[in-house]
């Protein structure tokens, strides 16, 4: 198997049982629910098959570890208590960390687990745990229901044998090996129990060798020749097994006991799907480039579309103009589904939050209850991959910075827990995140006197600034409030890092504060990455996009309307004298100007300047697309767009005007 | 594995670059200018809704610009940081190897040597320099 290729699939999928997991022990953190144990229970278990496939021994041994202990959990042998709780947040970080490692390029052995595994293991209690290589010693620890299975057959004449089967190194097709192994075992007895699991042993999730615990009539030789005769199997060991029948009274027999499993012969290639206990919505994986190309060839094809309802509006044709009209709306359906594609709920992202917010204010001593609505809310694949680590940030902020000390939200008459609200929603055309909580706010006299002492503003500039307007200098560089650096917040990363990032997705972070009742953070993300609201315009005869975000708004200017302040032409906007700049000069165009000429007035922050075009075109929404590695940082353009006549515009990007 | 190149003209010479890297040969379509990118970089086109850069090969390699003809070509190359057009004056054929034999560029020449010209392609009544199409785009910057 090319490992590479799975690696992406394997990342993916890790990632998603490490949130299931976490989720789950939330879950049982709070409410004991047994189907909690059983989710964790199988995400452990698959993570440690996909682990050991791939070959990352260590992530396959600490959820080994893990499943182990849960296994006893699950069956009821053993009371879960809070150090196994802990121990398996821990174990879980650590897993995320590997998984982390593995993914830049690691072998996952950038943790140091021996805490954690011992850990677990103090909770088995020295009960035989071995895996795999125990090549002696019986691996199979019997629980009440294959207990009483082997009584029954011994009373009719069968005896329980264990089998060691070991296949030759040149093995291609483990899984099918395996199978023959069973199709022979089957017809001299019953297979109770196997290890590594059946359904491991199907997806080929073992090393060469495997056990069975056999029921048979035959005797051992008998069976030991039936299975040697099954080629590449290299030896067989076949032992009387003899049931280590633990006196362990008061137990009921689990509703889970594991049922006899028939082994299915495994179709081609497929890991099936891990059956979740909750009903899902069926999925598929696809690969993101394939989606890009759909998209690609689809904006085409709309492109095509326009040209088609021209020719057929000349020809007026009623026949073709009813067909053009048809593959209209049906191009128009397509279009909102073909852009849905990328979506993913912002989930995903949420998912991580309840126990990060757990262990930030266990390590801090603080109180916090996290509510979170919304998850469902859908979000371009792009965002979603990116702005994981700024709400990380905003949150940790929240708790650390936020939330006051058990102790003083009491003396200031509210609860003792704080309480920290996540929301996402859908507003026109973006999407909001919220991160709310009902802490302390923010003390604007700080924050100003701060921002005077690092030299982020002038002492005049402080005078007119709005309590609102301080309290977003949090987000300036080089800026941190808080009194004591903590290992949390206080980490060099400061707020600006968070606000770029989130500018980058073209979103816009603002916040709310009220001293003594909290803070609210918002976060407004474009629905998806590419399709932007602009402004065409011409300047000579090229035409430009000037996305609508960063307009204020467009005016007509006469030329006798220049005026001239230290060489630079400017003109009276509102009473407010604002620079003025010609497309045509920035993009070195030939071309007349009008004794009157439109301005396109576009803002940065709280600048403003005046960019002066030939014409305004009108406004449109435009898919926008990469100008390519080799065009890359050519100033006053950010991009491209494909007009409806097919030709390519460029994006300009106001920011480079001032 | 034999090779195959895409025989092209530029002025009065004939240039190849390996098939592998071209991705197809396009016929002239409206090129949007990019202000103050390099003067070869002719601009942008659509491919197929790819928004993809496009270089004029004869300013690239010092020659003189002229109008486009209808013989004038794109050829599209995929190279290593994603696709870009050459235009050439013409294309003309594929060569096989076994039509030509490799010759090094000849050391005494300064005018050929450099990154992007790796060999000379001679046969019967051809002749040929061979281009690495990833250098014609990746060192454009250091000339």
């Amino acid at each position: 198997m090319d490992v590479n290729e799975y690696l992406g699939l394997f990342l993916d999928e890790s990632q998603e049982h490490i949130q299931s997991v976490n989720t789950q022990l939330m879950k049982f953190e709070q409410t004991a629910s047994a189907e909690a144990v059983q989710e964790i229970f199988r995400s452990a278990h698959t993570l440690k098959g996909m682990s050991a496939t791939m070959g990352y021994e260590s992530v396959a041994n600490l959820t080994h570890e893990m499943e182990s202990a849960l296994d006893l959990v699950r069956s009821g042998k053993k009371e879960s208590n809070q150090l196994l709780l802990d121990t398996m947040f821990i174990a879980m970080e650590q897993i995320e960390a590997m998984i982390a490692d593995i993914e830049t390029g690691g072998t996952g052995t950038n943790v140091d687990v021996k805490a954690t595994v011992s850990a677990f293991q103090s909770f088995i209690g020295g009960k035989e745990q071995k895996i795999a290589t125990a090549e002696e010693s019986s691996v199979f620890t019997v629980d009440l229901y294959a207990d009483s299975v082997i009584e029954q057959a011994k009373q009719t004449g069968f005896e329980a044998f264990q089998l060691h089967v070991k296949l030759s190194d040149a093995v291609v097709l483990k899984a099918a090996r395996a199978y023959m192994v069973f199709d022979r075992l089957q017809e001299l007895g019953e297979v109770v129990r196997t290890h590594p699991e059946t359904e491991a042993i199907e997806q080929e999730q073992f090393d060469l060798s495997f056990d069975v615990l056999f029921l048979s009539q035959e005797t051992a030789a008998v069976i030991e020749h039936a299975v040697s005769q099954v080629s590449e199997v290299e030896t067989v060991h076949v032992s009387v097994f003899t049931s280590v029948s633990e006196s362990e009274p008061e137990i009921a027999v689990s509703a889970e006991a594991v049922a006899v499993q028939e082994i299915k012969p495994k179709a081609q290639e497929a890991e099936e799907p891990k059956e979740q206990a909750v009903a899902q919505a069926k999925t598929i994986r696809v690969n993101l480039e394939r989606i890009d190309r759909l998209m690609n060839l689809f904006e085409e094809f709309i492109i095509d579309r326009g040209r088609l309802e021209r020719l057929a509006d000349e020809v007026g044709q009623p026949e073709l103009n009813e067909t053009v009209e048809k593959i209209k709306r049906g191009t128009n359906e397509l279009q909102s589904l073909v852009l849905t594609l990328r979506m993913m709920p912002i989930e995903q992202v949420f998912n991580r939050f309840p126990r990060m917010v757990r262990s930030v204010a266990k390590d801090i001593h603080k109180k916090v209850q996290l509510d979170i609505s919304g998850a469902d809310t859908e979000l371009d694949r792009t965002v979603i991959d990116e702005i994981g680590d700024p709400l990380v940030h905003l949150i940790r902020n929240a708790i650390d910075h936020g939330i006051e000390l058990p102790d003083k939200r009491v003396q200031a008459g509210k609860p003792e827990q704080g309480r920290l609200a996540l929301r996402a929603y859908h507003g026109g055309n973006r999407v909001f995140i919220e991160i709310e909580d009902d802490g302390a706010g923010i003390n604007v006299d700080k924050v100003r006197s701060k921002a005077l002492e690092r030299g982020v503003i002038t002492t005049e500039e402080a005078a007119s600034m709005t309590d609102n307007e301080l309290a977003m200098l949090i987000f300036a560089p080089g800026f941190s409030t808080a009194d004591v650096v903590t290992d949390l917040s206080g980490r060099g990363v400061g707020l600006d890092v968070v606000k770029n990032k989130i500018e980058s997705l073209g979103g816009v972070v603002t916040l709310e504060t009220v001293v003594g009742q909290g803070t609210k953070f918002q976060v407004s993300l474009p629905l998806t990455l590419s399709i932007i609201s602009a402004m065409l315009v011409q300047a000579g005869d090229e035409t430009y996009a000037i996305p609508l975000s960063s307009i204020l708004e467009t005016t007509l200017l006469d030329e006798a309307n220049i005026l001239t302040a230290h060489r630079e032409r400017v003109f009276d906007f509102r009473g407010q004298l604002v620079p003025l700049v010609y497309l045509k000069e920035i993009f070195g165009i030939d071309s007349e100007t009008k004794s009157q000429f439109p301005v396109v007035v576009v803002r940065k922050g709280n600048k403003l300047v005046g960019v002066v075009v030939n014409d305004l075109i009108g406004q449109q929404e435009i898919v926008m697309k990469p100008l390519g590695t080799y065009l890359e940082g050519i100033p006053a353009i950010s991009g491209a767009t494909i007009l409806g006549d097919g030709r390519v515009a460029l994006i300009v990007d106001s920011n480079d005007l001032f | 594995m034999e090779q195959k190149w895409v025989v092209f003209s530029l002025a009065s010479n004939t240039y190849g670059i390996d098939v592998q890297s071209v991705r197809s040969i396009e016929r002239l379509q409206p090129v949007t200018r990019v202000p103050n990118a390099p003067a070869h970089v002719k601009g942008v086109i659509n491919l197929r809704g790819v928004v993809t850069p496009v270089i004029d090969l004869r300013l690239r390699l010092g020659y003189e610009e002229i109008a486009p003809t209808d013989e004038t070509r794109i050829l599209i190359a995929s190279l290593n940081q994603g696709d870009a057009g050459f235009i050439v004056d013409r294309a003309n054929e594929v060569v096989e190897s076994d039509e030509v034999r490799i010759e090094p560029i000849p050391d005494s020449s300064h005018e050929m040597h450099s990154a992007h010209l790796t060999a000379i392609a001679k046969g019967e009544d051809k002749l040929f320099s061979l281009l690495d199409a990833n250098a014609l785009f990746e060192d454009q910057h250091a000339e």
